[in-house]
């Protein structure tokens, strides 16, 4: 149609300010290279954040004495003291009746009770946001059987840190928190922290 | 007086009337603050943790109602703002600040509505300062033929 | 057997796809319109086969075939149908194969509308639309698929996430949303054409100027709806929490608007051609950013969707737009040349370039912020948080300054406007700000509500004149009445009418937005059965609990009556709820809002039940948030005044063209 007019048109547009090809086309190139070079940098930029899960979050407490609490108990009557358990490897679980992966880690968190009960290490699980009698009723239904507290305003998950369930604290004998891991554990990861603690101790 | 110097002083009264209000509005201070405010604004610069991108102080969640008792405690226990976000920090890291202190790195969101905003200007002043040579004369054929074709476009509906 | 058809419909389309960009590429170059039509044909089938697509899913839904993994894990047999449907866009796959369908409309809206007049850029541009959807298709059919099945079939679904199926808004957000992203692939894929063509003349904007005003005003409704969900459905009491995915959603349509303004420039002097055909590029690619920060597990968010290997194609997605994008523009760029320059800085294109740096500044600002976590991290491996005070603090001064530049562009001519002419205009609009203040002064507002306020009055007063100045200028030269020599007005200039209306729409906004944030407050009160319990200014009593049984939920709904504290007259009665679903470990707050409205001073009155205690007692957030109303009203008010701008114009006659007529014609451009 008007193809024809265009073309003239660029041709000798074309002419006009390009009289010189090579040097002009290497300007070209350049203004690109120019050009593409930040956008580029700001894709390699984006790719950093592949592979990153962004709900993980690394913890504060590392090494740092764990906050003490005093709480009433769910299971039986009076308080848990943490303050008490001094000198032990104490397993904090943070859990609660209506979170899924809870249900999930419940059989490792059993076995790590079971195979270091008779060395002094202790497991708690701290009830967060929960209901007393949806709480019991989990603990009715999966049979667990170490000390269980509930945390009235969850001051303690807050002195904790604590964003989610479930999360699980490993804390050393000197009181220091050795480890903390968020979503459900692993008997593998509770057996390398847990002798960890142990070991540390024994050298202390 | 002439229409101009009645438009320029028509302007000048407007804008002192401005002046004087905005200082009169300025004399007052909110120095009393209620307890409630205070945990409010404390509240609005931490994020809740378990609801994403909500302030502690707007999260309806029941965490983030436990961080604003928390909050009041330590505020009548007498501790200051800083204190108690330190205490939060100590837990959960700066990541439960809703706004990035300037800091280190933490100054490069703060610097780009500031640089940003200077860049734009000069960037402005260049472009409507730039003089281009441009002769004035006949409108050449090839132009005459990009005009037509233009025109031929313009009156396509829509 | 909707799987199937589903997936069939779907590998059908992107072959279709592949072969509607190579024939249109091919037809173009050799010349041959006949290949090229066979691409249009492409188009047209290519959307029948994703219409397709979306029916087998929704038939699916409908039919409560678990036997598709999205069915079980999005509906279930108690939800109702309804929210069935609605299941069809509430997840990450579904929500694609919207956005397929809704980019094969505009492909063969495209392929339709440039049936018969067909510029030299169609067929580059079709190709380029072709080549997009051939990207979302591959990502539908594979990593992303809806139809993916399930060995065996489930008694029963998981049902909707609680929060998706508890409002009807659900309906219209995500649709309005895409039509306005998807819409800017339009001008984004003739600006494209166009470069590669050489064709590089104002054609390419003057083809997609509807299309783009019409994008940018779904893409406005879309955003504004999505406040009006954060409000009305989550409870928190806002209505805009800077969310990353919020935040993506509103950086096309800054730069979008930066782009309506500067086109203006272009097409009247013939300026700003490679700042153009940036921003649109820009915008585009803005709007594959927002794909890939939502759907592409970058940023955590309320909406992120979570897939991991669609991250990285997403990702090459958006460098090849960019790469392409400007990589095309930086090879044209002698082609780009300028045919003017800026006359004097007291000009309306002046005042447009203002507009323009200061939406990018905008831009950048949202945009830096919400990657920031992200640049962080890669740096210092540490975890950071960008939120509401910042975005807040660092948007204000700048949308202050946009403001004031949105009251005096209108007042300045094109090219270059006499000083005393321009302070002439000036008066009415300086005295309605001075008042304004001296008023908010004079009753103990603070400063910051007489900057804003003032401000507002200023670009209401300014915006109001210069409709009423070319009103009067056809009853005067016609001798018509008001009511026609409004219509005249409107119908010689829609771009400039509609412009000013959407600019009244946006200062009603800004007033409303302005007042909630100064004057807002709100606290949370326990009340016992029949108590009244006084807060905020008014008198509130709890009077009991009722409970709903519904099959996908149970409902608690707390009466709560609010009461004037002088009179003892009931104001209001809300009914704030809380929806327990079985799947959900906390219940879902609904909360009830009275609406501000001119008869009641402007005031939301607005309850959101926290616990509630049986019959005996329940805990209440109770908020009195002034001017959200003018928010809702202002979106409208945008939306309107964009349908008007892009009211198409009665096709003028043909006249005869002569060197002489040339003149008379450049002067009747539409602005």
């Amino acid at each position: 149609m008007s193809a024809g007019v265009d073309e003239t048109d660029e041709a000798q547009a074309d002419s006009a300010v390009e009289p010189d090809g090579n040097v002009l086309s290497r300007r070209r190139w350049r203004t690109v290279a120019l050009v593409l070079a930040p956008l580029v940098l700001f894709a390699l930029l984006l790719a950093t954040g592949l592979g990153r899960d962004p709900r993980e979050l690394p913890s504060e407490l590392i090494g740092q004495p764990a906050p003490t609490f005093s709480l009433p108990r769910l299971d039986a009557g009076g308080t848990l003291d943490l303050g008490e358990l001094r000198g032990q490897v104490v397993v904090v679980n943070f859990w609660a009746s209506w979170c899924v992966p809870c249900r999930e880690e419940h059989d490792a968190l059993a076995a790590a009770w079971g195979r270091y009960r008779e060395r002094g290490v202790v497991v708690l699980g701290v009830s967060f946001e929960d209901t007393r009698e949806a709480a019991l009723g989990f603990r009715d239904e999966l049979k667990g059987d170490w000390p269980l507290a509930d945390d009235p305003g969850s001051r303690t998950a807050i002195a904790y840190g604590v964003f989610g369930v479930p999360e699980t604290f490993v804390i050393a004998p000197d009181a220091t928190i050795a480890a903390k891991t968020t979503g459900a554990v692993t008997y593998e990861w509770l057996t390398d922290e847990i002798e960890g603690a142990l070991r540390a101790g024994n050298v202390a | 007086m002439s229409g101009r110097t009645r438009s320029i002083v028509v302007l000048a009264a407007a804008i002192a009337v401005v002046a004087l209000a905005a200082l009169i509005a300025s004399g007052g201070s909110d120095d009393n603050q209620t307890l409630d405010e205070r945990v409010h604004e404390i509240g609005a610069g931490l994020r809740c943790p378990v609801c994403l991108n909500l302030s502690v102080a707007d999260s309806p969640s029941k965490l983030a109602g436990e961080m604003r008792t928390e909050i009041e405690k330590q505020l009548l226990a007498g501790r200051t703002p800083e204190q108690i976000r330190a205490f939060f920090i100590d837990r959960y890291g700066g990541w439960i600040l809703l706004s990035p202190p300037p800091r280190g790195w933490n100054l490069v969101p703060w610097a780009v509505p500031i640089v940003g905003l200077l860049a734009g200007v000069v960037l402005w002043l260049a472009f409507v300062r730039r003089r281009a040579p441009r002769t004035a004369g006949e409108v050449t054929e090839s132009e005459h033929l990009r005009i037509e074709h233009e025109l031929a476009d313009l009156e396509e509906p829509g | 057997m909707p799987a199937l058809v589903g997936t069939l419909a779907l590998a059908l389309a992107l072959a279709l796809a592949t072969y509607g960009a190579t024939a249109a590429i091919v037809g173009a170059r050799t010349g041959r319109p006949r290949v090229v039509e066979s691409a249009r044909t492409a188009a047209y089938s290519l959307f029948a086969l994703v219409v397709v697509a979306n029916l087998a899913m929704l038939a699916a839904l409908l039919a409560n075939d678990f036997s598709l993994r999205y069915v079980a894990s999005n509906s279930s047999r108690a939800t109702p149908t309804f929210f069935k449907m609605l299941a069809l866009w509430s997840a990450d796959e579904g929500s694609l194969l919207l956005w397929n369908l809704v980019l094969g409309g505009y492909l063969a809206a495209v392929a339709f509308r440039f049936r018969f007049r067909r510029p030299e850029t169609f067929p580059w541009a079709l190709a380029v639309m072709f080549g997009i959807s051939a990207f979302y298709l591959v990502l539908v059919l594979g990593p992303t698929t809806p139809f993916a099945t399930l060995a065996v079939a489930p008694p029963d679904g998981g049902g909707p996430l609680p929060l998706l199926q508890n409002h009807p808004l659900m309906a219209a957000h995500p649709p309005f949303l895409y039509l306005g992203f998807i819409g800017f692939t339009v001008p984004f894929a003739f600006a494209i054409a166009a470069l590669i063509t050489g064709r590089v003349s104002d054609a390419w904007m003057r083809i997609t100027r509807r299309w783009t005003i019409s994008a940018w005003i779904f893409l406005t409704i879309g955003l504004v709806l999505g406040a009006l969900w954060s409000y009305g459905v989550l409870g928190w009491g806002g209505y805009w929490a800077w969310d990353p995915v919020e935040n993506v959603a509103l950086l096309p349509w800054l730069m979008g608007t930066a782009f309506l303004h500067s086109v203006m420039v272009q097409e009247r002097r013939g300026m700003l051609k490679v700042w153009n055909l940036s921003l649109i590029v820009g915008t585009y690619a803005l709007t594959v950013l927002g794909t890939f920060l939502t759907r592409g597990s970058i940023l955590a968010s309320v909406h992120a969707f979570a897939e991991s290997i669609v991250g990285p194609l997403y990702l090459a997605f958006l460098t090849l737009v960019l790469l392409g994008g400007f990589g095309l523009i930086a090879w044209r760029r002698e082609s780009l040349r300028a045919e003017a320059t800026f006359d004097t800085p007291l000009s309306r294109e002046s005042v447009f370039l203002g507009n323009n740096v200061l939406l990018l500044v905008l831009t950048f600002t949202v945009l830096v912020g919400t990657i920031y976590p992200l640049l962080a991290e890669a740096v210092t491996g540490g975890k950071v948080s960008v939120g509401s005070p910042f975005f807040n603090r660092n948007t204000m001064p700048v949308a202050l300054l946009l403001l004031f530049l949105m009251g005096i562009g209108p007042l300045l001519p094109w090219r270059a406007a006499s000083p005393s002419a321009v302070l002439r205009r000036l008066q009415v609009p300086m005295w309605a700000a001075a008042l304004t203040a001296a008023l908010l002064a004079l009753t103990g507002a603070g400063v910051v509500a007489v900057i804003v306020f003032g401000l507002a009055s200023f670009v209401a007063a300014a915006t109001v004149a210069e409709m009423v100045r070319g009103v009067r200028a056809q009853r005067r030269a016609h001798g018509i009445s008001v009511g026609a020599a409004v219509g005249s007005a409107v119908a010689r200039n829609h771009r400039l009418y509609g412009g000013l209306v959407v600019h009244l729409g946006l200062i009603a906004a800004v007033v409303g937005v302005s007042w909630a944030a100064l004057a807002d407050r709100s606290s949370e009160v326990t009340i016992v059965r029949g108590q009244i319990v006084h807060a905020e200014g008014y008198d509130l009593r709890f009077d009991g609990l009722t409970t709903l049984e519904e099959p996908q939920r149970r409902v608690l709904v707390a009466e709560l009556t609010v009461l004037d504290p002088e009179t003892a007259d009931e104001v209001v009665r809300l009914q704030p709820s809380l929806n327990l679903y079985p799947s959900a470990s906390e219940p879902i707050g609904t909360p009830s809002i009275r609406t501000g409205t001119p008869f009641n001073g402007m005031v939301d009155l607005y309850a959101s039940l926290v616990t509630v205690e049986n019959d005996t007692r329940a805990s209440f957030r109770f908020f009195v948030n002034p001017g959200i109303g003018l928010l809702w009203l202002g979106g409208a008010v945008m939306a309107l005044g964009g349908v008007v701008a892009a009211w198409p114009t009665r096709p003028r006659a043909a006249s005869p063209r002569g060197p002489k007529r040339l003149a008379e014609r450049r002067e009747e451009v539409t602005v």
